[in-house]
């Protein structure tokens, strides 16, 4: 067998906020994402995101600490109003970013064409799940990483790696989508605000509670997600997590309200040859984002030094508190 | 002004292949429709089923005087899967529509179809998919009409194609809940699937009708039904309008939408028949109103 001398995984980190994003990089973060602070990432909350003048800074203090800085503009462009979409691309260039993270082909088209110094990334919700479709990307845009979707299991991404001709980056902790990233109008069906048009999903400005008998009920826009009773914990009505009926049987159809872990597959993933890990959760807190962040430069840092990973517990700042390998594992199915 | 056709998409739906046949067989004797989609794009699974009436299902819509277009799969991840979309891109002469990425390079700028589960959100993207060799582009279901606007002025030198009738695909996955409901995988799913001709009704738990599932992919219990807006849409220039095939009496649901967009039939005449025709579904036309896609907006 061929033995080979893998580089150590990159450790990409979410940034909600300037202070997260100093957090992420104490705690050992080699690169952050973030966006800027309007529809066109895919994080578009309240309060979250930077303005152009902190993300100047950001990139100031990220530079000089060796880290690097991945600005998301990974919303589809609204048809006929691009401007906002393109002049984050532009911002982006004119910053210093390390490298744009991008899902739309027009904008990849733009970015391309009017940043030739720009590395590309694309994002998630390209949906690119073959090698195939990252050769394309590739040729069409030269990107150079892709970031996959959370539908492959580790064989499959071994194999996707080895034929892509540019790098990969996989998923590893947090949130999980059940459907394919950047190919889900479930959002949108409900409350009318979709992750690639609105870069939001399950938005808060349309989700309510209502007690009822002793139960509450989480609702967002007129459809009922969960019914939990009083000994039962209330979750966030993410729809894909809801619980719902069918004449076949009823619950958790699609999936439980669980975060995605893979530190147990971080070799086999390393062994794949994926070039960076993500942690999901650039909403997530400052605290949540140090925590995190640490337990993954102490795993990578053992996995480095061919000690064996060790798995400290985070699952009770996940959602659900509890974790899954996900599509990585392919019984998940 | 270009008379506005109306396509017959792929059906998404596992049906035996006796009644996929004769599905194909009245709406290439009866359905005016211009455009017939076929092929499997939900899961690969399922083809070798229908896979032997394929031929003679495209020789009959094409001595009807349809145009056949291949559909393609929407989340080729297998290597089998991958292989065939590419090889069907290759060879095929007929157009393809892509769903899936990953099948465009096989294509190799030759002229095709992008389908609507291909994300074409504004004229940038679809600009560079006509520069590479898009001659039609079905455009995503959750587009409003002011998307649609901008997008089909842009784009003069494609057909540009709209949602608007069916069940709306919302999403796809690598898991199979159909499989999972009946407690079962993706590998060892038994073809659970096909007891729902029309996809499995989900309802919330307090009984709103929300969703259906069909396999991997997740659709809206409600039927997008644009028969209100069907002449708006061909003054926009909207080239085709899309049905997407159900039980119900497809022929007359294509005849339907045909005379409204021939003026020999009002809408509000044409929506109470189409209630007759469907009448186990809820319609929805929220999308295009830029609202819930689960609503249906009254004008």
């Amino acid at each position: 067998m061929k033995t080979e001398t893998r580089r150590p995984l990159e450790l990409v980190c979410p940034a909600g906020t300037p202070s997260a994003l100093r957090a992420a990089i104490e705690a050992g973060a080699d690169a952050v994402y973030c966006g800027f602070r309007d529809e066109t990432n895919a994080r578009n909350f309240p309060g979250l995101n930077f303005s152009r003048e902190e993300m100047k800074s950001s990139i100031g203090y990220a530079h000089s600490h060796g880290a690097k800085v991945l600005i998301a503009v990974n919303t589809f462009a609204r048809a006929g109003d691009l401007t906002p979409w393109l002049s984050a691309i532009d911002d982006a260039a004119t910053l210093g970013a390390d490298a744009v993270i991008l899902a739309d082909m027009g904008l990849m088209s733009y970015a391309a064409k009017n940043h030739p110094g720009l590395r590309l990334h694309v994002s998630v919700q390209a949906a690119a799940a073959s090698s195939d479709s990252i050769n394309f990307y590739v040729e069409a845009f030269g990107v150079k990483r892709v970031v996959l979707p959370r539908v492959l299991s580790v064989p499959e991404i071994a194999a996707v790696t080895r034929n892509a001709s540019c790098e990969t980056e996989t998923f590893a902790f947090g949130g999980l989508c059940v459907m394919t990233e950047g190919r889900c109008s479930l959002s949108s069906y409900a409350t009318g605000q979709s992750p690639n048009m609105n870069g939001v999903c399950s938005p808060a400005s349309h989700v309510s509670y209502r007690q009822e008998d002793g139960v509450m009920v989480a609702r967002l826009g007129d459809f009922t997600i969960n019914r939990s009773s009083a000994d039962q914990p209330v979750g966030y009505p993410t729809l894909c997590k809801g619980r719902f009926k069918t004449g076949v049987g009823e619950g958790h159809i699609f999936e439980e309200p669980v975060s995605l872990d893979v530190r147990q597959l971080l070799p086999a993933l390393q062994n794949a040859g994926v070039t960076a890990i993500k942690i999901e959760g650039r909403q997530r807190s400052r605290a949540y984002i140090k925590a995190v962040v640490h337990a993954f430069r102490e795993a990578l840092d053992a996995l480095a030094d061919k000690r064996s990973v060790p798995i400290s517990s985070l699952a009770p700042i996940t959602e659900g508190q509890s974790v899954t390998g996900g599509a990585y594992v392919k019984t998940w199915r | 002004m270009s008379r506005t056709t109306l396509t017959l998409g792929p059906l998404l739906y596992n049906w035996p292949a006796a009644d996929w046949r004769d599905f194909y067989a009245r709406i290439a004797d009866e359905a005016p429709v211009d455009t017939v989609c076929i092929g499997e794009v939900v899961c690969s699974k399922r083809q070798p089923f229908y896979a032997d009436v394929i031929p003679e299902t495209i020789e009959r819509l094409e001595r009807a005087g349809k145009t056949v277009i291949l559909s393609t799969l929407a989340l080729p991840t297998l290597d089998r899967e991958l292989k065939y979309c590419g090889s069907l891109a290759r060879e095929a002469s007929q157009m393809i529509e892509v769903n899936d990425i990953s099948t465009i390079p096989a294509l190799a700028k030759r002229p095709h179809a992008i389908g609507p589960l291909i994300n074409v959100y504004n004229e940038a993207a679809a600009a560079f998919l006509i520069a590479g060799g898009a001659a039609r582009i079905a455009l995503p279901p959750e587009l409003p009409l002011k998307s649609i606007s901008a997008i089909v002025a842009a784009a003069r030198n494609a057909v540009i194609e709209v949602w608007a009738f069916g069940r709306i695909p919302l999403a796809i996955s690598a898991r199979c809940y159909h499989a999972r409901l009946h407690g079962r995988t993706k590998d060892s799913c038994q073809f659970v699937c096909e007891q729902d001709l029309d996809g499995l009704d989900v309802e919330t738990l307090d009984g709103e009708r929300f969703l259906a599932v069909n396999g991997v992919q997740t659709l809206s219990y409600s039927y997008c039904n644009l028969i209100f807006e069907a002449r708006q849409l061909e003054s926009l220039g909207v080239s085709a309008l899309r049905l997407s095939p159900h039980t119900c009496d497809m022929v007359a649901v294509s005849q339907i939408f045909r005379d409204v967009l021939d003026g020999i039939r009002e809408p509000s005449h044409a929506m109470r028949a189409m209630r007759t025709i469907c009448s186990d579904a809820a319609f929805s036309n929220g999308f295009v109103h830029g609202t819930n896609g689960a609503l249906y907006v009254l004008e």
